[in-house]
């Protein structure tokens, strides 16, 4: 499964333009679920089975997309400006490099800072992307980059700039080539625009009209040094979350992957994650309301050029999924 | 097609006055009666079916002879940013809040509308003959200021009516200001579209309320329509003058003269590469002078659109406009020009091939 890690973690793909991530996931489904469509977003929907008498319409939503960054104005002497594309930090900017969807490769910096001991605002940073003038660069207005630096792998400890959410895809793409039996109607939904707003899970599952959903992804961890509070480690197992700041995630749900974990002897870890939510939120809220939950992949080092999961974790979700989706579901 | 192709000359007389009936039409978030009327009147010949909906939206329907044409959403908002009345201090003074994004540093001083009646008021300022030292260098809270409207027509005003700048539509030259280009150079834009309709798809047409304060008729104007596409056609700020420290000027957003701004990314909205495309290709190749909205924040209707149902294949387009949100903006007649070619021409050469290559 390392292969196909490496093979998504490496393509480029940010919020809006995921054409590239979505060639590699249609590649890899290919004949593996009975109906394969791409929506008005970008959203690649793939059902896999029919709904059995105790069977459910179930929708998986893991997003294709990753953050990046895009460019407002080129200036006179070839230095270009940009704006975020979903939740960039300054601090992960600096010195980083940058990687075009025309593939032009650049660095970003900063202005002089008045004061050392703040860090710079987004438009106090520029890229250099090696041009000397507003005419010989080879980038323009609205021409969209994501952060450029190689998958690593750490004894098992794997790391890339797209861990959020590549890594929630190869799970669901693993799961759907394990998955042998299921009495439900599924929906692998490889979404799109997640970090711009669940955007692309907004219209999908309204297209779905799941009766159960799931979100993969990823979600922080409190196991550095003097980092955020939470109960969540890596190498402890697939988190399975209780809530978010968008999403209290649905009682029975969590009750149901709980058992499931436990049943099939998977480790887990439950979640309570204080900022960010996921497509689940958008599952959720979709239409009539749906019972949401969602499987998480602990996370380090979450939006910055070198997130890092655990390999184990990412084998032990995928057992937790292959099992959620296998067996009848009773939320009661 | 006639040989003689609309929107390849410069706005009309008859243009020009319909914008300016518009500028002055008030029409604050939720009260969009005034312009919904001229809205009605100009458009009911032109169209195959309109009707308003429950939150006061315009929707008409413009079809084609053609019986698989794409289903094209146009979309453009009716309200404007201003005041509500919240509370009456008697004697023709009134205590106000802002509706939508509006800077109260911009308000001591300016004269406004109130009510069905328009009733002439003014946004006192404490005289400087009376302010003390260090006062002026602290911004005026909205809770201390007053719409004064005069003892006598204290009777005419009442908690909740809405209230606008009083700013009258002018033209000089190229230039054109007024207080609420933002956005009848976009329901200008729809109705003249609605008047010269390109034949090859089905028009729907939403004019649209309350979108500054949450793109809340988009919303359920998209659902009604369920179009295959959709354009919104708005105003943005233009912030292009010089930067005092002679520096570059690296955040104007878009600039006056330059042509109608093209959206890529808002906070609201990936705009749909193909659309940007589209457009992109239509402008070159026609010459319409085009450029592109910096990416950044602020949204149009297009962000709540694109969201709607299975998800719309969305896009926007802007005429540029100094000074917005405040009494006064000023945008060129050429940029609107600009605009309502590149919308018209787009409309025409849309093709259904275009949703179905890849995003």
């Amino acid at each position: 499964m390392k292969d196909l890690i490496r093979k998504l973690v490496e393509t480029v793909g940010p919020s809006g333009y995921e054409a590239a991530v979505r060639e590699v996931v249609q590649a890899e489904i290919e004949g593996l679920a009975d109906e394969i469509k791409v929506d008005a977003l970008g959203n690649l929907i793939a059902r896999k089975g029919t709904r059995s008498a105790d069977g459910m319409r179930v929708m998986l939503s893991g997003h294709m997309d990753e953050i990046g960054v895009m460019v407002t104005h080129v200036d006179e002497k070839g230095f270009v400006r940009f704006t975020t594309i979903g939740g960039v930090s300054p601090a992960t900017c600096i010195g980083g490099r940058v990687k075009f969807l025309n593939g032009v490769s650049g660095l970003i910096y900063m202005e002089r800072l008045e004061s050392s001991d703040r860090l710079p605002s987004m438009d106090q940073l520029y890229i250099d992307v090696g041009a000397s003038s507003r005419e010989t660069c080879p980038v323009k207005v609205g021409d969209v980059a994501v952060f450029d630096r190689p998958f690593l792998d750490l004894n098992g400890r794997l790391v890339s700039k797209a861990m959020d959410d590549r890594i929630a895809v190869a799970v669901m793409i693993q799961a759907l080539k394990e998955c042998q039996n299921s009495p439900h109607e599924l929906y692998f939904v490889f979404s799109t625009q997640e970090e711009v707003g669940l955007r692309g899970a907004t219209t999908a599952a309204f297209g779905v009209d799941p009766e159960l959903a799931l979100a993969v992804d990823v979600t922080r961890t409190g196991d550095t040094p003097k980092g955020v509070k939470m109960e969540v480690s890596l190498g402890k197992g697939p988190a399975i979350k209780v809530r978010d700041s968008g999403m209290l995630a649905d009682p029975r749900v969590v009750r149901w992957m709980v058992e499931t974990a436990e049943k099939s002897g998977i480790p887990y870890q439950l979640e309570v994650l204080e900022a960010g939510t996921t497509d689940a939120r958008a599952m959720q809220l979709t239409r009539a309301g749906v019972p949401a939950g969602c499987l998480s992949i602990p996370t380090r080092y979450i939006h910055s050029p070198s997130e890092m999961v655990d390999y184990e974790d990412v084998l032990q979700s995928v057992r937790l999924l292959v099992e959620l989706i296998s067996h009848p579901v009773s939320l009661g | 097609m006639s040989e003689h192709l609309p929107f390849s000359q410069l706005v009309s007389k008859s243009q020009l006055a319909l914008l300016e009936r518009l500028s002055n039409a008030c029409a604050v978030s939720g009260d969009e009666q005034q312009v919904r009327k001229i809205v009605l009147e100009e458009i009911k010949p032109h169209v195959d079916e309109v009707r308003v909906d429950a939150l006061g939206n315009v929707l008409a329907v413009k079809k084609s002879s053609r019986a698989d044409a794409l289903r094209v959403m146009v979309d453009a908002h009716m309200d404007e940013v201003g005041f509500m009345i919240v509370d009456d201090d008697k004697e023709g003074l009134f205590r106000f809040v802002a509706v939508g994004g509006i800077d109260e540093r911009t308000l001591p001083g300016k004269t406004v509308l109130v009510g069905k009646e328009n009733i002439p008021g003014v946004i006192g300022a404490k005289p400087i003959h009376l302010t003390e030292p260090g006062e002026t260098e602290n911004k005026i809270p909205l809770d201390s200021l007053r719409i004064d409207v005069g003892a006598g027509a204290a009777g005419k005003v009442k908690v909740g009516d809405r209230a606008t700048f009083a700013t009258r539509f002018r033209r000089v030259g190229d230039s054109i200001l007024g207080k609420a280009l933002d956005d009848r150079l976009g329901v200008a834009t729809l109705i003249e579209l609605l008047k010269n309709p390109p034949d090859g798809v089905e028009l729907l047409a939403a004019f649209t309320v309350q979108e500054e304060i949450g793109l809340r008729g988009a919303r359920v104007a998209a659902y009604a329509f369920h179009p295959d596409l959709a354009i919104a056609i708005d105003s943005t700020p233009a912030l292009d003058l010089p930067n005092w420290d002679e520096h570059e000027n690296t955040g104007y957003n878009t600039r006056l003269g330059a042509g109608a701004a093209i959206y890529v990314a808002d906070s609201g909205t990936l705009s749909d590469p193909r659309l940007i495309r589209h457009l992109v290709q239509t402008a070159e190749e026609l010459g319409i002078p085009y450029q592109f909205r910096q990416p950044g924040g602020g949204g149009t209707d297009a962000g709540a659109i694109h969201r709607v149902r299975e998800g719309i294949p969305s896009v926007s387009i802007s005429v540029p406009g100094r000074y917005a949100h405040t009494a006064q903006m000023v945008s060129r007649l050429s940029d609107w020009e600009a605009t309502l070619a590149l919308v018209f021409h787009a409309v025409s050469r849309l093709d259904r091939s275009l949703l179905l290559a890849g995003r």
